[in-house]
């Protein structure tokens, strides 16, 4: 499976997601904002970090970037594309996702281990997931997803809502929302459910050495439904 | 402007220093002159009180590969791979604009690492604040823990490490240090030393604004009450433009078109055109009007002493200009030719054509007054008597609760988890450990590294306080199965004109250069501060000591979370007993006064190189070091990361419970081994002359002292990682 990573100026885990996409045996290249074409890929990836220092709003300048049309073409024709963190501010800049992400609600950057309950199988990311709740770890100050009434019924209507925040048994509650999300949302997905933006990292537990490794689940299981 | 001595009393320079420039100088300054002059001459550039004492530290070792006097220190860890590291304080702009004081402390040092061509790695901090209770300190620890973060989690390098202190002597003088670790290839690493004529020099990143003026002066200024005034003279960063910087200067220094590079830091353009310069022994000759300005109308005397952030200088190869102008064109940041190196060994300043300053470079450099400060001795203060009859009126389990709630005990992951410590997906051991550690990317190695300061040990007794110090360090590294390698010290005091604050800083070096070279841990960078006093009342002397060491294999990182139950709990080292000085006598007995705890080099070096044996041979299942609050403490802190409890036995040795459970008796470490491994264990450390005691073994939750429960672990942790949060709400 072809991937492709693309870096902003300000972005931070490009390199991260190129070790994890490599790891579980993606081909991946490292793509540069001013470029023009994408090149072949099957997975686009939009990564973490500041793109543009998060002047101006999170993800607003990356959205408007060269190779962002290129991005939109590419899932318009039904390509699969994963925004992370910094990321999935940028899908929702674009209007490729809907919501907006704002400052989270305790006003302070927040770098921890959470646990999200996968909610909808029905796509390439989640299909034969083999744990439903998966340990995962987020480091934002905009996280809190929020969105219209009509929005969140459609999300929830069409089963586009991709994972909730949860407690490590599968609780669904305010105690286990990190960062003031509407409903505990963690990401989403687009209505065709080949776009996914989720603010937790699933690059960084990808090692029993470092965070965790539901991260590996995540991958591998990619990787397996192309 | 005629310059004349008030105004260069005004720039911070005392009248015989004045004379002495017009000396050198056969003339008198011009304004911009006097400015350069200020800068350099200034504590903060010339370490002027410093210099002579910093002369005699322990620089040497095999490891290293640079000491002092370069950008940061730089050590060997094998296989080509090397790390460049040093702390820097920002104490005096963090407490007068908290936010931005704290994070430019940290674009400043990772610009000192990224300058060697490392890329950095792992960031820590060390932060003093005043009394809980003081009006500024919340504001304060708000302001710089978010300025840490802000600048840190934006460039993406791990923040893995600190220490947050409390203490009334930092109400008006908050003290805010930045260490960065950086890797590099060791056959790869830029230096400032220019060399060759006629080279283009090259300057590069944001354009320079009207900010920071005289923020060197400012840094070695004594507040007052107007210091609200100061404002105006701290830098505002941006991250942003930092990690673009980064990411172009790394690319830029990917082929051979660098001679030298400096950052701008303290004194902007005017400390590192001179640095760069003097160490090439050059002269250098520089068009102000081709520096990118971003406010209008700025003048040389501006231009020069800008203290505006995320900016380099580079002398460059001939005919490279094009290929790394394409470079900065890419990443969007500014580049200019903006003057050449000459053989007039004079700085040459040229603005709209006029030659606007002309001095010789050792005038600023070699000859920038060094002074022999008087100094006094502190005597080692008299032991404390406690009294038995008030010690037998304290609750235990009161005095439990107290200590692991207590400002300088609690968990501050409160602070920690608003720093990003897991990006670049290395970090192995996050904050909240005894070290951080990162792995070599790509490798089986790893990096560990600690922070350290002991302020009330440093004011009890200077010279104890200094050796302390450098051994907790190493402990700390110890602790989590690094070899120590080698460390870098921020050394913050008060006024060195008064010669109790100068006696301070003498002796604490002292003490720092004996554990230094005891333990073969060698002083590779640093950073001096001093002025740090308020309305005439100085902070108590803090030396922080960064260490750095080496695991081999990652995978033996050693962690002090208690396993599983039935272990046995040991207590690696000799506790004598001493309260004084000691955390409990402190805040439960409110006795400030006593002597520090010894130290005794040889079982530090001792005990520290067999727990690493014990490691080796993969006995320990985890280790943690005794420090503040002494057994009971470094025991409940293993427990409640391990979510786990102990049963302590009953001692044997101390007739006093508060003595054997809370004194701060140095060279000990708590590790937990298996049963049908104690006697291995033991061997080695009779083998090697080792003390230990059996504390205890691990229980599934209860806390048991003389055969009653206690705590539950439970409880014990609400205590322990409650009290920030809570002051904090």
């Amino acid at each position: 499976m072809n991937s492709s990573v693309i870096i902003f100026p300000g972005s931070n885990c490009d390199r991260d997601m190129d070790v994890a996409l490599k790891k579980f045996g993606f081909k991946n290249k490292m793509v540069w904002h001013d470029d023009n074409e994408l090149p072949k890929s099957d997975l686009i990836v939009l990564p973490g970090g500041f793109s543009y220092g998060d002047y101006l709003r999170c993800g607003s300048i990356a959205g408007k970037s060269k190779i962002i049309q290129s991005v939109i073409n590419f899932a318009n024709s039904g390509g699969l594309v994963l925004g992370i963190c910094n990321g999935f501010q940028i899908l929702t800049e674009t209007g490729l996702l809907k919501g907006v992400l704002q400052q989270n609600k305790n006003i302070e950057f927040i770098c921890k281990n959470i646990f999200v309950k996968v909610n909808s199988s029905e796509n390439k990311f989640f299909e034969n997931i083999n744990k439903d709740i998966l340990e995962l770890h987020i480091a934002h100050n905009e996280g809190n997803f929020f969105c219209t009434e009509d929005e969140l019924k459609s999300l929830e209507d069409n089963n586009q809502i991709a994972a909730y925040y949860c407690s490590s048994d599968g609780k669904i509650d305010d105690k286990s929302n990190p960062n003031g999300a509407i409903k505990n949302i963690a990401g989403i997905f687009n209505e065709k459910k080949n776009i996914l933006g989720m603010m937790p990292h699933p690059e960084r537990m990808i090692d029993q050495s470092l965070s965790g490794e539901d991260g590996s689940i995540f991958f591998e299981n990619l990787l397996k439904n192309f | 402007m005629e310059v004349n001595e008030k105004i260069a009393v005004d720039h911070g320079l005392k009248p015989d220093e004045y004379k002495k420039i017009c000396d050198l100088l056969k003339r008198v300054p011009n304004l911009t002159e006097l400015g350069i002059f200020s800068a350099m001459w200034n504590e903060h550039c010339s370490y002027k009180s410093s210099r002579l004492h910093l002369k005699k530290l322990n620089t040497r070792g095999k490891k290293v590969i640079q000491g002092p006097g370069e950008n940061a220190g730089v050590i060997d860890i094998g296989d080509d791979d090397a790390i460049v590291f040093k702390i820097e304080s920002h104490n005096h702009p963090s407490f007068i604009e908290p936010y931005q004081g704290a994070a430019t402390g940290v674009g400043g040092i990772m610009r000192d690492v990224f300058t060697m061509g490392a890329r950095p790695i792992a960031n820590l901090n060390s932060i003093h604040f005043g009394s809980t209770q003081h009006k500024k300190t919340k504001n304060l620890l708000r302001g710089v823990v978010k300025g840490i973060g802000g600048y840190g989690n934006c460039i993406g390098v791990p923040t893995i490490g600190g220490q947050t202190c409390f203490d009334q002597s930092y109400n008006g003088n908050i003290l805010v240090n930045a260490m960065t670790l950086g890797l590099v290839n060791k056959n790869k690493i830029f230096y400032s030393k220019a060399a060759g004529i006629n080279k283009p020099v090259i300057y590069v990143g944001s354009k320079t604004g009207r900010d920071g003026i005289h923020g060197a002066s400012m840094a070695s200024a004594i507040f007052d009450d107007k210091i609200e005034e100061k404002k105006p003279t701290v830098q505002v960063g941006d991250p942003f433009t930092e990690k673009l910087l980064l990411e172009a200067c790394l690319e830029l220094m990917s082929d051979k078109s660098i001679i030298a590079i400096q950052d701008m830091g303290a004194a902007g353009l005017t400390s590192s055109s001179i640095e760069m310069a003097s160490k090439g022994n050059l002269g250098i000759e520089l068009h102000l009007d081709k520096v990118p300005c971003r406010e209008e109308k700025m003048t040389p005397y501006e231009i020069m002493l800008s203290e505006s952030q995320e900016r380099m200088l580079i002398v460059l190869e001939n005919g490279k200009e094009d290929s790394a102008k394409k470079i900065f064109d890419k990443w969007n940041l500014d580049f200019a030719v903006i003057g050449k190196t000459t053989n007039s060994k004079n700085i040459e300043l040229y603005f709209e054509k006029e030659k606007v300053a002309n001095v010789p470079i050792k005038f600023l450099a070699n000859e920038a007054p060094m002074y022999d400060r008087p100094w006094k001795k502190t005597k080692l203060p008299q032991k404390i008597k406690f009294s038995n009859n008030e010690l037998k009126k304290l609750k235990f389990n009161d005095v439990i609760k107290k200590m692991i709630s207590h400002p300088n005990i609690c968990s501050k992951q409160w602070i920690w988890e608003q720093y990003d410590h897991t990006v670049m997906g290395d970090t192995i051991q996050k904050p909240g450990g005894d070290a951080g550690v990162v792995r070599v990317h790509g490798t089986n190695k790893a990096v560990a590294s600690s922070v350290d300061s002991s302020a009330s040990y440093c004011y009890a007794h200077p010279f104890t306080g200094g050796k302390q110090v450098v051994c907790e360090a190493w402990r700390n590294l110890v602790s989590v199965g690094a070899e120590p390698i080698a460390i870098t010290n921020c050394l913050n005091f008060g006024n060195p004109e008064k010669k109790e604050n100068m006696g301070e800083f003498v002796e604490c070096i002292d003490g720092i250069n004996e554990a230094s070279k005891y333990l073969n841990f060698p002083v590779v960078s640093g950073n001096v501060s001093f002025y740090n006093e308020t309305k005439d009342k100085g902070i108590k002397p803090t030396p922080t000591i960064g260490g750095v060491g080496l695991i081999k294999d990652y995978k033996n990182l050693m962690t002090m979370k208690f396993k599983s139950k039935e272990n046995l709990v040991l207590v690696i080292g000799k506790t004598e007993g001493n309260l004084d000085q000691s955390i409990f006598a402190n805040v439960i007995l409110d006795e400030k006064k006593g002597p520090p705890p010894e130290i005794n080099l040889f079982n530090e070096k001792n005990n520290g190189e067999t727990v690493l044996k014990l490691i080796k041979e993969k006995l320990p299942l985890s280790v943690h070091d005794v420090s503040l609050g002494g057994i009971m403490i470094g025991a409940l802190k293993m427990c409640i990361v391990g979510n786990m409890g102990i049963k302590f036995y009953k001692f044997k040795n101390l007739t006093n419970i508060y003595q054997y459970f809370f004194s701060e008796d140095q060279g000990r470490y708590i590790i937990e081994v298996e049963k049908n491994n104690l006697k291995k264990v033991e061997s080695i450390l009779k083998k090697n002359s080792v003390h230990f005691d059996l504390l205890g073994e691990t229980t599934d939750k209860e806390i048991i002292i003389n055969d009653e429960p206690t705590f539950t672990v439970d409880k014990v942790t609400e205590f322990y990682k409650g009290w920030l949060y809570k002051y904090m709400s």
